[in-house]
């Protein structure tokens, strides 16, 4: 990591936006927004570019230094920094933590200012559309009117469909990759999975933890399972096949054996350490509900005179968000004439490949990023 | 301007077909380099739709909205009569309906221009003839076993081929592109001297 990209990186930071009026009709006070930016917003603010995170992301997209000053690498390093596809030397970088999220912005872990507690489950059903309001506020509240591009994969995907959609001027390009516009039976079955073993977990007392330890064992197999769904057949047989590890013979005894077992293990325990099991059911529940089409007879309609510039790519190998799926909200644009440019892109690595293939995507995203600078210039 | 001096010589003769300030969606666009000119020169909106990624990839580069996808699924997506102007350059005898392609692009277009190389021209005919070989030309330079037109046709078959789909060509333009200089438009005995040919289609 370069002294130049930590010097770049504003450090995590926070802004207090109060309150938010939940789509699902509740309203939530209060509301704390975990950010970071990387790069200098221009003269004409005209630069900026919000990326959005996963699941289980948080605002630290590129490196940086953490609230000690100590550097850490960010969860889109292969893509964002000084030089990079999304080149922090160009554009004003924004990334929050998500409404719901555990990494700084109010979610389920944070106190109720009713009770003084910890929300728990208390905390209100949260929505894409909600997470997309609150970056609109800290937006505004950072004095930028209109942004750049706002890119996101997987849940991030969705954030960047939602912010075209719910705010269309101010917003030049977006760029979901590896996403969908609702889950199939498929994606909610495995959300599903992952929140039943949280649910079931003895030490999740009803969402009320935050005293005692998080429900590890329940935690652990949400993000194994989800693991799963983030690699391919082909990218398991090349990372693991049927390899042993630290042994040459089976064991003949339930332990871990396999490589393929001691890496779900290691992901697992990794992931309890850092999130809040709370966080991982409100998430996916927030992505099991998101439906682009609900309230519309067909996707079309939905997009119709949309003034918005998209870029979607989806990848080959993934299952989790099939290409098909990318595919169908490309031809909902194409039907209503929306500009629109799609490539899917040839990868083993599953829907984990928008975190690995980040020449494929870079070729895609800076020509995109860059052609929005061109034509807003000449408008101006 | 630069961009007209890089356009291959068929896609000149066919951006001056294309009318001021039309919609243009260019099926196998390429790179991109028709559709730039026609919106930057001709004032034209700009759609493509590309097989190849890196064809993509070079649209975006220029700033061209394309899509990445594969002719022969269909135009199912496009609402009818989306464009004035679709085209299907170099393209339709490498798709593997024919039929199917000029049909949809009469259903979201007004109008189709389709340009191919004529398998009828007499340089192609001798080859065949003398050597008894599958012919290897400029305007066709595969091996029969390793080539992407898997539909070779002539100018005679493509005005069948527009009668079966009910498709009415309205200009025919055989060309000569075989000189370094512009292509040249040829009169007599078209199917024999053009090495390339240019229709513009309506429906019927």
């Amino acid at each position: 990591m370069s002294i130049g990209a930590g010097a770049l990186s504003s450090g995590p930071r926070s802004h207090e936006i109060g309150e938010v009026s939940l789509v699902g009709g509740r309203t939530l006070g209060h509301v704390t927004v975990a950010y970071e930016t990387f790069g200098a917003l221009s003269e004409q603010s005209d630069n900026a570019v919000l990326i959005c995170h996963a699941l289980s992301g948080d605002a630290h997209v590129a490196a940086g230094v953490d609230d000690y000053g100590t550097p850490r690498p960010g969860w889109w390093d292969a893509l964002v920094g000084p030089g990079k596809a999304i080149d922090t030397e160009k554009y004003f970088v924004i990334c929050t933590n998500v409404l719901g999220g555990c990494s700084g912005t109010t979610g389920p872990e944070s106190l109720d200012p009713g009770t003084g507690r910890p929300f728990g489950l208390g905390f209100p059903l949260v929505t894409i559309e909600d997470m997309v309001d609150v970056q609109a506020l800290l937006i505004d509240a950072l004095g930028i009117d209109r942004l750049r591009a706002v890119v996101g994969g997987s849940m991030g995907g969705m954030q960047a469909l939602v912010w075209a959609l719910r705010y269309p001027d101010r917003v030049a390009g977006v760029v979901p990759i590896a996403t969908t516009w609702r889950l199939g039976a498929q994606a909610i079955a495995f959300n599903e999975v992952g929140r039943t073993a949280i649910l079931g977990d003895s030490a999740f007392n009803n969402g009320d933890y935050y005293g005692g330890g998080q429900p590890h064992h329940g935690l652990g197999i949400a993000r194994m399972v989800g693991h799963i769904t983030y690699l391919s057949d082909e990218s398991m047989r090349a990372k693991f096949g049927r390899r042993l590890r630290a042994r040459d013979d089976h064991a003949f005894e339930f332990v871990t054996e396999f490589e393929v077992e001691s890496y779900l293990a290691h992901q697992g325990q990794k992931f309890v350490e850092r999130f809040d099991a709370n966080t991982y059911l409100y998430m996916t529940k927030a992505m099991d509900y998101f439906d682009l089409c609900a309230g519309f007879s067909d996707l079309a309609e939905v997009f119709r005179g949309s003034p918005v510039r998209y870029l979607l790519v989806s990848f080959s190998s993934d299952w989790l968000f099939p290409s098909y799926q990318v595919r169908e909200i490309v031809d909902a644009l194409q039907c209503v004439g929306a500009d629109v440019t799609f490539a899917e892109i040839e990868s083993p690595y599953g829907h984990d490949a928008f975190l690995l293939e980040p020449e494929a995507q870079g070729d895609l995203i800076t020509p995109f990023l860059g052609s929005l600078i061109e034509r807003s210039g000449g408008r101006q | 301007m630069t961009t007209t001096e890089l356009l291959r010589g068929d896609l000149r003769l066919i951006a001056a077909l294309v009318p001021e300030g039309s919609r243009v969606l260019d099926l196998g666009c390429g790179d991109g380099s028709l559709l730039g000119y026609l919106r930057d020169v001709r004032g034209c909106s700009v759609r493509g739709i590309e097989l190849s990624r890196d064809g993509v990839v070079a649209c975006v580069r220029a700033g061209i909205p394309c899509v990445q996808s594969d002719l022969d699924q269909g135009l199912a997506s496009l609402a009818d009569g989306a464009f004035d102007i679709v085209i299907l350059s170099q393209t339709l005898q490498v798709v593997r309906y024919p039929d199917r392609v000029l049909r949809e692009m009469l259903r979201v277009g007004e109008r189709g221009i389709v340009s191919f190389p004529n398998f009828a021209h007499w340089r192609v005919r001798s080859y065949l003839a003398v050597r008894g070989q599958m012919p290897v030309s400029k305007a066709i330079p595969y091996s029969w076993y390793d080539t992407p037109n898997i539909h070779h046709t002539t100018i005679k078959d493509f005005r069948d081929l527009c009668d079966a789909a009910g498709a009415r060509v309205l200009q025919e333009i055989p060309l000569v592109t075989s000189t370094k200089a512009d292509p040249k438009r040829i009169t007599a005995f078209p199917n024999l001297r053009a090495d390339t040919a240019v229709a513009v289609v309506g429906s019927l």
